[in-house]
């Protein structure tokens, strides 16, 4: 589904990706580790197409195709999905209409019908169970004045809705307390499905607790230093990462 | 009469203007300002002779006023003198008496801006007035109206017609020594619209005034006035457009309002002039003085606009609430890009007891458009108890705009609470990424992040013009980022 190929990343003249190769399948739960600064959130960013980052060599394929010359919406349109460190607040914009316009964008690329509001708010509903999220809250403005347990919510909400094949959380553990972390959780284990990939970028191994990766990377400099099973988290809870960028120096 | 006529010839015999945008025929005075042409006009409206002795006075009060430099705005010198103060469409015989007798080209244009009279008229429920240059075209529904004994018509008419309401209520919410552009508007205004509610009686529909202008080298200073007397209500609304041109034009409107005792009137507008090119040439000068005053206890006016035209806009509906327990209200989005420039915002005078104001700005500013809100909260001393809460947003996208904010505030009664919100935002790339990385494109993004931040004003507007004011907005910022 998802093939990184050698992939170098600048930002402001100063290399963060340093030949950085990954091949993630349908169906696999890849977890991305690192200590900060490795270049974990860059590689988010750069594969939902954010602004700011200079891709100076490599290639991603998704699907077969060149994800790094497609514009952001279309490779959210495409179905890779960034769960967001720090989502950010719309003031104004309604939740579900903004959850709405979002499916409907998606559902438009792909050349189907739009959801009208009823059907909408029944698909959501039947969603909204997933994340177990107040329903409150889609009443509110997008993250306007949501604690950063709701917002982390949110965004699982939203993944759930949007369907994609590729799901990326970036640091979606940091800061919750530990029944936001079962919550976010729960969403993501039950949106795993043969056809769906996750890549679970941490900080931490808690959360791999929750879910269970098939794989797991470490990041240290902008490359893949390390890669190995679900062990390969406990070793590094137990040793931290000194133990492995020592060794990659 | 006959040593005014003799006056107006040399005028009505100068050649028609070319070149217009709406082939109608138009009669249009040669530019230039001074007492003649302000006979000419009043000849051409066959105003009574006090009328005339008004726009003298005012006239004169015009000519040893200066040129208002406050405001923040870059304002080319306007040479009054090269303006046509007075442009009406031919009219084919003595002037339309019914719709059908409209010229149908003009009709067309306003079927071209969206606003097909006929179909207003069947459909929407709306009375629809419609100023044209300086003129006013077709007034519909007013049997219907005259019913529930609402007059609603063209000034020029109610000049004629209802003339002892104009003497009595025209001029004084803004006299004509206000300021620069009302004593200008005062003498040579050519028409406008006149709303009369009487006592206790709630309009059956929405009122709407649209005005065009069409000619060149013409300005447009139409004069509104409306009264709503004890216990009535009216919501009102108008639009603008006018057609690209190269020169800037002058629109110098005033608009009056009269709220008696337990009276409301809401007024909207949603302004789209032509705002000039990229390189800020050409454009309407929209400079507007729009006040209205609670004469009654427990009156409500409330102000909402939407302006996304003009090259430089200029505006403060005010209210003066003179009533106790009076409210006034003022909800505005300005947006500018290219190179428009906005000082508007609002003056909340508090005269009587336990009155309220409440004031909702969002500016919006793109490109190299320049915002500013400016607004003045005043509580008098016999303001007991009074209040004001206002909220002024900005929100620029990209960095080579500017919003400013000039809230002044004058409290003279101890027990008058004041409050006074401000924000400033950008629409961040953070915002942007985040709506992208949904499916949104960049376009649908903008407009739900700049949709969301004007809905409290939305809200406020009736429910088709808020969907009207949203494609506006949409249209305005088409390309605004990126």
């Amino acid at each position: 589904m998802l093939n990184i190929d050698k992939l170098h990343v600048s930002v402001d003249d100063k290399p963060i990706l340093n030949g950085l190769s990954l091949a993630v399948k349908p169906g696999e739960v890849h977890a991305i580790m690192g200590p900060n600064g490795s270049g974990k959130s860059t590689l988010a960013h750069v594969l939902a197409g954010r602004e700011g980052y200079r891709v100076t060599d490599g290639r991603v394929l998704f699907e077969g195709n060149d994800l790094l010359t497609m514009e952001t919406e279309q490779r959210a349109q495409a179905g890779v999905f960034l769960a967001m460190q720090y989502p950010v607040e719309l003031p104004g914009v309604n939740n579900t209409v903004f959850l709405r316009t979002a499916v409907n964008a998606v559902r438009g690329a792909h050349g189907e019908d739009e959801l009208d509001a009823v059907s909408f708010i029944r698909y959501m509903k039947q969603q909204l169970a997933l994340v177990n999220m107040d329903e409150k809250l889609l009443k509110r403005n997008v993250n306007s004045g949501f604690s950063g347990g709701e917002k982390k919510r949110n965004e699982i909400l939203q993944m759930a809705l949007l369907q994609p094949k590729l799901a990326i959380l970036d640091e979606t553990d940091s800061g919750l307390d530990i029944d936001a972390l079962r919550v976010v959780a729960d969403g993501v284990n039950a949106l795993r499905s043969p056809e769906r990939a996750v890549i679970l970028v941490t900080h931490y191994q808690r959360l791999l607790d929750y879910i269970e990766p098939d794989r797991v990377h470490v990041l240290a400099a902008g490359k893949i230093i390390r890669s190995g099973d679900k062990r390969l988290a406990l070793e590094l809870e137990e040793k931290g990462y000194g133990w492995l960028t020592g060794a990659a120096a | 009469m006959n040593k005014t006529q003799k006056a107006v010839d040399p005028f009505v015999r100068e050649d028609y203007q070319h070149g217009f945008v709406t082939r109608v025929e138009s009669d249009t005075l040669p530019p230039g300002l001074n007492e003649e042409v302000i006979r000419a006009i009043s000849a051409k409206k066959q105003e009574p002779e006090w009328m005339l002795e008004r726009r003298l006075e005012a006239y004169a009060q015009w000519v040893i006023m200066t040129h208002p430099q406050w405001a923040h705005v870059q304002c080319l010198p306007i040479d009054y003198n090269g303006i046509s103060y007075y442009s009406a469409p031919k009219p084919k015989a003595d002037g339309p008496s019914s719709l059908d007798e409209v010229d149908p080209e003009l009709l067309d244009t306003y079927n071209k801006l969206g606003i097909p009279l006929e179909e207003q008229k069947a459909l929407a429920g709306v009375a629809v007035d419609a100023v044209f240059d300086s003129v006013s075209v077709a007034t519909t529904f007013r049997e219907k109206l005259a019913e529930a004994g609402v007059i609603f018509c063209s000034m020029s008419e109610a000049v004629q017609h209802h003339s002892d309401l104009i003497q009595k209520y025209l001029g004084t919410v803004v006299p004509h020594t206000d300021n620069f552009y009302a004593s200008l508007n005062a003498a040579v205004f050519s028409d406008g619209t006149f709303v009369y509610i009487p006592e206790g009686v709630r309009c059956p529909m929405e009122l709407s005034t649209y005005f065009r202008i069409n000619e060149a080298k013409t300005g447009q200073f139409e004069r509104t006035l409306i009264v709503a007397e004890a216990g009535s209500y009216v919501s009102y609304l108008e639009g603008c457009t006018a057609p690209m041109r190269d020169e800037n034009q002058l629109h110098a409107a005033v608009v009056e309002l009269i709220a008696m005792e337990d009276a409301q009137i809401k007024y909207s507008t949603v302004q789209n002039w032509y705002p000039g090119d990229e390189q800020g040439r050409g454009g309407i000068y929209n400079f507007v003085t729009k006040r209205g005053e609670c004469r009654g206890d427990r009156a409500r006016i409330s102000w909402t606009q939407v302006e996304t035209g003009s090259a430089i806009t200029w505006k403060y509906p005010s209210c003066i609430l003179r009533g106790n327990d009076s409210v006034g209200e003022f909800y505005s989005v300005a947006v500018t890009k290219g190179r428009q420039q906005a000082d508007t915002g609002t003056k909340m005078i508090h005269l009587g007891r336990n009155t309220r104001s409440t004031i909702v700005s969002k500016g919006i500013s793109a490109g190299q458009g320049q915002n500013a809100y400016r607004g003045l909260v005043r509580m008098t001393q016999r303001a007991e108890q009074a209040r004001n809460h206002t909220q002024c947003d900005s929100l620029l996208i990209g960095d080579r705009c500017g919003a400013h904010t000039f809230p002044y505030m004058e409290v003279r009664n101890p027990s008058a609470k004041v409050e006074h919100e401000a924000t400033t935002s950008k629409i961040g790339e953070d915002q942007l990424f985040y709506c992208r990385q949904r499916g949104l494109s960049e376009e649908d993004a903008v407009s739900m992040i700049v949709n969301g931040f004007c809905k409290d004003v939305f809200n406020e507007l009736p429910m088709e013009f808020a969907v009207e004011a949203q494609k506006l907005l949409n249209v305005t910022l088409e390309g605004a980022v990126g």
